[in-house]
């Protein structure tokens, strides 16, 4: 019962991801959707509103600085989680 | 125990893996790279040295505190920057109009890209000899009143 279970559902995720990529556009249209929305205007105006070459750098520390410092905060959180997990002794 | 040839070649390579590091990190605005590639060189390289020295006579680890003030000093680093575009009445975390931008493709350019990639790296190396060294060692002593 429990197999039978697991593969009606493994069928029906993976009907659904299916139908998701075929309906995805083909590899190396122009007309994808991923061409059309921001991109064009980061790859035009990145240098000039950032002054740096590196359009990636110009994206994820100036207009997606706020969410960098978030993945920042991420890597803080882990140290602290481990340091509060192995620390000898007891605190009171 | 010590080995020889182990602590040889890590004495010649750890310098160049840190300068490699360096250099990924200054280049972050201009090259592939940044502040997480480069931090994690150079976090790297103080794994190396931290392995490889770990048994000899003399105390040759990265103490806590360093490695913690390396990972509270990016983080501060960063928030500072961003602070300071609300102090010129922009919001928070704003390049343009506040830091200076420089010509593109120079070294010093991109405004506060620098800056924050610098502490994204201290921050990423802290962070990396921390884990490895608490993982390690099974965690530094509770330094506080007991």
């Amino acid at each position: 019962m429990r197999i039978f279970l697991s593969t009606v559902i493994l069928l029906a995720i993976s009907a659904l991801l299916i139908f998701a990529v075929a309906e995805m556009p083909a590899f190396g249209e122009g007309a994808a959707l991923a061409h059309e929305g921001i991109m064009p205007k980061f790859v035009r105006e990145a240098q000039f509103d950032t002054g740096a070459n590196n359009v990636i750098a110009a994206i994820i520390l100036d207009y997606r600085a706020y969410d960098t410092l978030g993945e920042a905060t991420v890597l803080f959180v882990a140290v602290v989680a481990v340091s509060a997990m192995l620390t000898k002794g007891h605190i009171k | 125990m010590t080995d020889m040839v182990l602590e040889t070649v890590a004495r010649i390579i750890i310098p160049f893996i840190q300068l490699f590091g360096a250099y990924v990190l200054m280049h972050g605005h201009l090259t592939p790279g940044g502040g997480f590639s480069g931090g994690t060189i150079i976090g790297a390289s103080l794994i190396l040295y931290s392995m490889v020295f770990r048994f000899s006579p003399r105390k040759h680890r990265i103490e806590h505190d360093t490695s913690l003030l390396f990972e509270a000093g990016g983080a501060i680093l960063y928030i500072l920057m961003g602070l300071l575009g609300i102090l010129f009445s922009k919001s928070f975390l704003t390049n343009r109009g506040i830091f200076p931008l420089g010509v593109p493709g120079e070294l010093i350019s991109g405004g506060m890209i620098v800056v924050i990639t610098l502490g994204i790296g201290m921050k990423v190396a802290g962070t990396v000899i921390t884990l490895f060294q608490e993982l390690l060692e099974g965690g530094g002593e509770h330094h506080g009143h007991n």
